[in-house]
């Protein structure tokens, strides 16, 4: 398939050689262009890297997979999520480098960040919504997943590690919470550890734990700090990567209403 | 001259193979046993690392990190047995503000307050303010003489038992002393709803027939 010409401006458009400097009937070849070294230059590096990892073939079949007829917008749920943890993990790392997890510094360093960091309210601001977009991306990914029967046979594993996945997610929530350490952050992790504590046997060993001691203590939020910015989300990107080597795997199922043909059930991905 | 012994390159065994030392019966190959101490000693050098690091991320659960405190709230004549007085005690001095709670003390009255046989009463009642549903604060209400929780509608009555809403035990008490004239509070305990002492339970613990079996009293309190 021919596709159409960009409307580039004319002195960006391939200029054909001039006669005389085709290269043809003993003419002599055009000299390379700036512009042909740069393109040169950039397929030595690319031949270069990929002659010595061989990953061409590993990224044809991981980025142009062949994918059912039907495929929709619904299917870019799971996309989605996962660039939402990846926002999530730069504005994090970014509001890490203001802030100050100990008990009588936290809520300086917040206010801070909001009122007094260049461009801190938006950063801010984009992690604690970005963390309520992504949820609720996560649950509209599960949906889909739950609707099309995509858990079914043989992706039951990648449900498991999705449900996994869930917890996880909830659980940054749950640990990013009192960081901003106001009345409100503070007071809804005491509820939120009480709540820990009421499952029979190791919930009370459990609050314990969140709370490194029997009292909201000194380390109480520098636990929470590292378990917000160092173990969940180190646990959650292995596990996107194993989620996504089943998918790449694997492959998409096609929606419910498509009927099995006979021939032709794959197309190609264009 | 005699043929050399034969031997069967291919078998696992060493004197099969006729490796200098083998010998039969052998039970465990020396594949095996190199693939064994190789596992082993990658598994000791795995544990001497996530052993002491998960040691250091649990051991607060195992420690007691709420050391006994006297705290002076005043002096006698600042209580009575009729009404609760608000006291501010600091039950964790390192972390500031979110370390201070507020009390309400009252004079223990014999007639009024129930006891318990075996357990010596304290001189007097001084009640948490935590709710025992899931830990918000709850305020004495005098004209009512209950203690409201705000989250979830917890009702108490004048001695903290639960008179209404999700609250699973009284409101817990601290101990009380009276040192030269002045009022002093100590640690936290739980009551059941018979007023019996517990050590200090999380809020969301029951104490009552077989549930107390379900919350233990833990190493931290």
């Amino acid at each position: 398939m021919k596709l159409p010409a960009p409307p580039l401006p004319r002195a960006l458009r391939p200029t054909p050689p001039r006669p005389g400097e085709n290269g043809r009937d003993g003419a002599p070849a055009a000299k390379p262009t700036a512009k042909d070294q740069a393109v040169e230059g950039a397929a030595t590096v690319v031949g270069w890297l990929d002659e010595r990892t061989g990953s061409t073939p590993f990224l044809r079949g991981f980025l142009y997979r062949k994918v059912p007829k039907g495929t929709n917008w619904f299917y870019t749920l799971g996309s989605a999520t996962m660039f939402a943890f990846l926002s999530q993990a730069v504005t994090g790392v970014f509001l890490a480098m203001y802030y100050e997890p100990d008990p009588t510094r936290a809520y300086e360093s917040a206010a801070r960040i909001t009122n007094e960091v260049f461009l801190g309210e938006l950063v801010r601001g984009m992690h604690r919504w970005g963390s309520t977009v992504m949820i609720i991306l996560v649950f509209l990914h599960m949906g889909r997943t739950f609707f099309f029967g995509a858990y079914k046979y043989p992706r039951e594993l990648n449900w498991v590690i999705g449900v996994v996945l869930l917890v996880l997610t909830l659980a940054m929530g749950l640990t990013g919470y009192l960081l901003p350490f106001d009345q409100r952050s503070f007071w809804a992790t005491v509820v939120a550890v009480n709540i820990n504590s009421s499952g029979p046997i190791v919930g009370p060993y459990l609050a314990d734990f969140l709370r490194a001691g029997a009292e909201f203590g000194p380390t109480t939020i520098s636990r929470f700090y590292a378990l917000h910015m160092l173990a969940i989300p180190g646990l959650i990107a292995a596990l996107i990567g194993a989620h996504l080597y089943l998918v790449a795997k694997l492959g998409t199922t096609a929606p419910p209403w498509l009927k099995a043909e006979k021939k032709d059930l794959l197309t190609e991905e264009v | 001259m005699a043929d050399p012994p034969k031997f069967d390159k291919k078998s696992r065994y060493t004197a099969d193979r006729g490796i200098p030392g083998g010998f039969e019966g052998e039970t465990v190959t020396r594949r095996r046993l190199m693939e064994g101490g190789a596992q082993l000693a990658g598994g000791v050098a795995v544990a001497a690392i996530a052993l002491p690091g998960l040691g250091f991320a649990l051991g607060p659960v195992f420690e007691d990190t709420t050391p006994t405190r006297w705290q002076d709230v005043g002096t006698e004549d600042d209580f009575d047995d009729e009404s609760y007085v608000p006291r501010v005690i600091n039950l964790v001095p390192e972390v500031g503000d979110p370390g201070k709670t507020t009390v309400y003390l009252r004079r223990y009255d014999q007639r009024r307050d129930a006891s318990v046989e075996g357990q010596e009463p304290q001189p007097y009642v001084c009640i948490s303010t935590r709710c025992t549903h899931v830990g918000c604060p709850v305020r004495y209400i005098q004209a009512s003489q209950k203690f409201l929780c705000p989250c979830h509608g917890g009702v108490y009555g004048f001695e903290g038992q639960v008179e209404g809403g999700p609250p699973v035990r009284p409101l817990d008490r601290f101990y009380t002393r009276v040192t030269a004239g002045r009022v002093e509070v100590g640690d936290r305990f739980s009551v059941n709803s018979e007023f019996e002492r517990f050590s200090p339970r999380d809020p969301s613990n029951h104490l009552d027939g077989g549930w107390q079996y379900l919350y233990p009293s833990r190493p931290t309190t």
